[in-house]
């Protein structure tokens, strides 16, 4: 379990102190797939790196599987290390080493035996997919190829923790897609709790169980993926959920408006708005409205124009209320 | 023509020539010994420059790094030919004399060693910071960063490097010739300027344009050679 306190990290610049992080709190479960999502600038690349104490908080405690990380000493975090493993955006392979070294290299400052270390490699090579590689080098890759070799080099030393940041973002869709997949089998065979840092939506969604939403150094939203796609509270979610920010600015004037969150399968095929109409004889017009499959769920929402009369659309509002398995919220502002 | 091969200019060079094997030898040796001597304090100290700095994985107190950064200022802004001079008794403690190709040894590596210690810097540097990151997340100890990422990773940039060394030290060795240091150097300034034999001055001069040529040509296939970043 990776448990983070009152974290908080500060950067001295040229034009003051800046607040990376500011008291983040966060619990991510034993075998979890755990997305932070934000924009660039957001703190997510220095939060991650607090895990592993690349960056050191100025404040908080961090706290893997029991171990508060910022009290080990210089040796029991490099030991520490070895089970909250890293991969990076632009891979950070060994170029001057081919795949087989590359992989081993963990293995090497551990002090594993060379024959060891190289069998175990050809496991790994054999796991990623790319069991013709070992004698190439990182220069003859494709970047997916190159992330794979990075996966298989953080799987060497046999980590609990594997830390993505930015892992799928230098890669086209259909790659990304194939990473994806790969750590998820990961996470599924060997049990690795995965953090994923990210900015891209489309990867909390295909990935993770649990995602915090980090806006400004700071954890606006955290929770299930499925809750806070269905129902996205605060503005920097409501931005990564809807990126063109759609539904938020078609606001009828002088009719109140109520989104609708549909929270999985079994709701999305339930027809609201037909049942407003007969058995509420409220008429509601749909502004805008959005399906997306998260991790195998069907989430849709919608943003509904109430009917202009007052009595109306009180009665409608009860009725959306009322509805089971939909969760509804009052839009007053674009 | 004949009057060309009659003159006395020819004399020399052809009385000189003889020597010529054995002069070439010793700029040639001087140069690389020179060279791995200057390498084996260049090395280390370049390192340190890069890995004592305050946010990098070995972080030295700030005086320190001044002390050492304007030491190796000083040391390279001292002009060659001076240097030679300051360091004669220096010479003669080490090697136990002043004059001859050995003893010129002593003010090239001086020469040298902070110039190569500035190379190694530059080459230090150009590894990527995700790469040193990576491998500090794996648990790597900062001698291990060092002899496994830094120096194998910059391996092609210090070989180029090194070559520069070696071009320039061949350079400076040629001087040496002018305070009794051996080898082609003396053989271009001792007939050719004090004399005015032009024949031997020009010939001691090709032959340190090959050496150079030599040298660079070897030091480039030898960095093509073992950079794995190039698809082949």
């Amino acid at each position: 379990m990776i448990q983070i306190q009152h974290l908080t990290k500060r950067f001295d610049t040229a034009s003051g102190t800046l607040v990376a992080l500011n008291d983040i709190n966060l619990e991510i479960a034993d075998g979890d797939i755990y997305g932070i999502i934000g924009m660039s600038g957001a703190g997510k690349s220095t939060l991650v790196r607090c895990i592993n104490m690349l960056e050191r908080p100025d404040e908080g405690n961090v706290e893997v599987n029991g171990r508060r990380m910022q009290d080990l000493k210089p040796a029991e975090l490099r030991a520490a290390r070895r089970e909250i493993t890293m991969i990076f955006q632009q891979f950070n392979l060994l170029m001057q080493r081919n795949c087989l070294k590359n992989i081993c290299f963990p293995m090497e400052l551990a002090g594993v035996e060379k024959s060891k270390a190289e069998a175990r490699a050809r496991e790994l090579l054999e796991l990623v997919g790319l069991p013709d590689k070992a004698a190439a080098y990182p220069a003859q890759l494709s970047g997916g190829q190159k992330q794979r070799i990075a996966i298989a080099r953080a799987l060497a030393t046999d980590p609990k923790v594997l830390l993505c940041d930015e892992a799928t973002s230098a890669l086209d869709p259909k790659t990304t897609q194939s990473i994806l997949a790969l750590i998820q089998k990961i996470n599924r065979e060997l049990g690795i709790t995965v953090v994923i840092i990210t900015h891209q939506m489309s990867v909390v969604e295909q990935v993770c169980n649990n995602v915090a939403i980090l806006d400004n150094g700071t954890v606006v939203e955290q929770g299930p993926v499925s809750a806070i796609f269905s129902n996205p509270r605060s503005e920097a979610a409501k931005r990564l959920v809807f990126p063109s920010g759609a539904p938020q600015q078609e606001l009828l004037p002088g009719r109140r408006m109520v989104r609708v969150a549909f929270n999985g399968t079994q709701t999305t095929d339930k027809p609201l708005v037909a049942s407003l109409a007969i058995e509420c004889g409220a008429l509601v017009s749909i502004v805008a409205a959005d399906t997306r499959v998260v991790n195998g769920q069907t989430l849709g929402s919608m943003l509904l124009a109430l009917p202009e009369s007052r009595a109306e659309a009180e009665k409608a509002m009860d009725y959306i209320r009322s509805y089971p398995g939909i969760s509804c919220e009052e839009v007053t502002e674009a | 023509m004949t009057e060309f091969f009659a003159s006395k200019d020819w004399q020399t060079f052809l009385e000189v020539l003889p020597t010529i094997p054995q002069e070439t030898w010793e700029t040639f040796y001087s140069t690389l010994f020179s060279t791995l001597l200057a390498l084996a304090i260049g090395l280390p100290l370049g390192v340190l420059l890069v890995v004592g700095e305050k946010k990098s994985i070995c972080p030295m107190p700030g005086w320190f790094m001044k002390l050492l950064n304007g030491l190796i200022n000083l040391l390279r802004s001292i002009p060659f030919l001076i240097l030679m001079i300051i360091v004669i008794p220096l010479s003669r403690l080490i090697v136990g004399t002043s004059i001859g190709t050995r003893a010129s040894i002593v003010p090239l590596v001086i020469a040298s060693f902070p110039f190569v210690s500035r190379l190694v810097e530059t080459s230090i540097r150009e590894v990527d910071a995700g790469v040193i990151e990576a491998a500090q997340s794996m648990g790597a100890n900062p001698m291990q960063i060092i002899l496994k990422v830094m120096i194998p990773e910059s391996l092609p940039s210090l070989i180029a490097n090194a070559t520069i060394a070696a071009t320039t030290i061949l350079g400076y060795g040629a001087m040496a010739g002018v305070i009794g240091g051996g080898g082609l150097g003396k053989v271009a300034i001792n007939y050719g300027y004090y004399r005015y034999n032009f024949i031997l001055e020009i010939f001691a001069t090709a032959l340190l344009v090959v050496l150079v040529q030599l040298f660079q040509s070897v030091g480039t296939r030898l960095a093509a050679r073992c950079d794995k970043r190039l698809r082949k």
